[in-house]
């Protein structure tokens, strides 16, 4: 197994204001937790908001250690509660799109 | 997980999970099947007449967006024979507009839509920018709202048109609904439940206003009577769906908060609903269901006024454009409630420990208090939920949201004096077809003639201490301006 995983990772919907104002990010996300574990969204998730987030505003992406209520999920566009939710396995080339629905329609 | 066939055509791998109903769908499976729920919403509630011009209030976002998309291909596959234009409110604030005009201007060329554009400027004589000079940035969420809630039926009287769609959602109304719910202001829930609003708006001003009164909206709005219409299509959608609608189809839409408004989010109704959903996602659509229910039962209803010639409210069910979205907080486009307004609501129930079982029965047998203006919970404690903050510190708060400002301490809206306490039940049955509307019993604004239940609208009322600190030329040119708009 190599050791990072080449994904994409899309922010839409306004959340991509949190992310450097930029839609798509090319991540290298470590195959595995520190704990050995396969990385999953979860840690993809804590992952972004270590390495990744600049804005200081984490609640806005995060509450209670998952991704905040009104943020949609897609993994290679299909809900995320279909995979899994954060427990899906993040696999090569994929695309992970998070999606607010918070912001003004 | 082993990925799923959709539930519709067995075939396609299900990549949406319907909120509503648990129902797995594949991509084609879920547009169709979005549409066609919009469809029956139009045709069930009768929204629609053949050869209508409706103005579909665009923002650029994704709720106006969705709309205008799905109307368009209704308007096509159903032949509704409808004349579709999008209605645009500009606020006058740089930089935040800008971007979503741009979306709206680029959708009207996929849609192949007219567009109009209204300023806050041709409107009021005000951009927002100006407001927030003279005012401050505090505060000034309360005039952002004020004029959007009378912009889109103004920006449609100066256009002739009569129908005014907007993309209000499940989870707006939702919210609405728990809104007011915690309120107590049943008769505003009831009012704020309906799909269909209709009001005459932009009268003529009355002759009283001379030229030196002049009602500044006056002045641009007396194009004639109008009777303008508002409509949810949306009502019963899931903001959720609405987002995956727009992504699937690859709609072009914008989204911002209001500059000015950088706390929108915190203690908001808004995370509130959107926690119920997290647990149960079929409670959205149910607390819709339940407001619509609740409001069958408020004396003053028009049903309950059918069924019982005792009920003597003065007021009309229908709701006005000023008071329809008093849930909605002052920005956000959807009619988004702000920050705020949750801890607020809890302060205020600590205070008043009676409404939290019996909200209808409090609401019908109690009087209608007063509320001190001073002390906005905007400006207090807006940002901190389910504290325990003593009764005092709510009275003094007076539970209001920041823009509320005069509905509820006017003895112009009774509450109704029922005389027995039980009376609620006796409202539950029969319901009468909805047939004929009541009277309309709001008032018109003396100074722009607009439907409002105060004898100056809100909007006149701050426009006046705007315009009072303001040097008379800047009127003049105002005023000038308003007579070349109307150029849609
Ligand atoms: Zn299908
Ligand atoms: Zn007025």
């Amino acid at each position: 197994m190599p050791d990072t995983l080449d994904i994409t990772v899309e922010f839409t919907g306004g959340l991509e204001m949190l992310f450097s104002n930029q839609r798509k990010h090319a991540i290298s996300l470590p195959s595995r937790e520190e704990d050995g574990n396969p990385a999953t969204i979860a840690f993809l998730v804590r992952y972004l908001c270590q390495s990744v987030m600049k804005d200081r505003r984490k609640e806005l992406f995060v509450l209670d250690d998952t991704v905040r209520p009104g943020i949609l999920v897609l993994i290679n566009d299909a809900d995320w509660e279909l995979e899994g939710e954060d427990k899906y396995e993040i696999q090569k080339r994929d695309n992970i799109l998070f999606v607010s629905t918070l912001h003004g329609g | 997980m082993a990925p799923s066939p959709c539930a519709r055509c067995k075939v396609n791998r299900a990549l949406i999970l319907r909120p509503k109903n648990h129902q797995r769908l594949c991509k084609p499976c879920f547009i169709a099947t979005f549409e066609a729920e919009i469809h029956h919403t139009i045709t069930t509630n009768n929204l629609f007449q053949r050869g209508e011009r409706i103005a579909i209030g665009a923002s650029g976002g994704k709720d106006s967006t969705v709309l205008a998309s799905v109307l368009k291909t209704l308007n096509e596959r159903h032949d509704y024979g409808l004349e579709l234009i999008l209605l645009s409110i500009d606020e006058g604030i740089k930089g935040y507009r800008d971007d979503s005009l741009e979306t709206v201007k680029r959708n009207a060329v996929q849609y192949g839509m007219e567009l109009c554009i209204i300023g806050y400027d041709e409107l009021y004589g005000w951009t927002m920018d100006q407001v927030v000079e003279q005012v401050g940035k505090k505060g000034n969420c309360t005039y952002c709202g004020v004029f959007r809630r009378q912009a889109l039926d103004r920006g449609a009287a100066k256009l002739g048109v009569r129908h005014v769609v907007t993309g209000h959602n499940a989870d707006d109304v939702a919210e609405t609904v728990l809104m007011n719910l915690l309120r107590g202001d049943l008769p505003r829930l009831s009012r704020s439940t309906s799909i269909i609003t209709s009001m005459p708006s932009a009268i003529a001003p009355p002759k009283a206003s001379g030229p030196g009164t002049s009602g500044v909206i006056g002045k641009n709005t007396n194009h004639g009577i109008t009777d303008v219409r508002r409509s949810k299509p949306l009502k019963y959608a899931y903001e959720k769906e609405i987002v995956l609608y727009a992504h699937h189809k690859n709609l072009d839409y914008f989204s911002t908060e209001c500059i000015y408004s950088p706390e929108a989010f915190r203690g908001s109704a808004r995370t509130l609903i959107k926690n119920l959903e997290k647990i149960r996602p079929s409670s959205i659509l149910d607390v819709v269901r339940s407001g619509e229910d609740m409001a069958r039962l408020v004396p003053g209803n028009e049903d309950a006024k059918r069924c019982e010639g005792a009920c003597k409210s003065t007021r009309s069910n229908l709701p006005s454009a000023e008071e329809e979205e008093e849930g909605a907080g002052g920005c956000g486009t959807s009619g988004r409630s702000t920050g705020g307004e949750m801890a607020a609501m809890e302060a205020k129930l600590l205070h008043n420990d009676v409404a939290s079982a019996q909200v209808l029965e409090t609401e019908i047998t109690l009087p209608a208090r007063p509320r001190p203006r001073n002390g906005q919970a905007h400006d207090r404690h807006a940002h901190t939920p389910f504290t325990n903050e003593p009764p005092s510190a709510a009275t003094s708060s007076g539970g209001q949201r920041h823009d509320r400002i005069d509905d509820d301490t006017t003895p112009t809206t009774p509450r109704p004096k029922s005389p027995t306490k039980k009376r609620s039940t006796t409202h539950t049955l029969p319901h009468p077809p909805k047939t004929q509307k009541p009277a309309q019993k709001m008032g018109q604004c003396a100074r722009c003639g607009y439907l409002s239940s105060q004898s100056i609208c809100k909007a006149c009322v701050l426009l006046e201490g705007l315009n009072k600190s303001r040097p008379k030329l800047a009127i003049d040119i105002q005023l000038d301006a308003a007579e070349e708009a109307g150029r849609c």
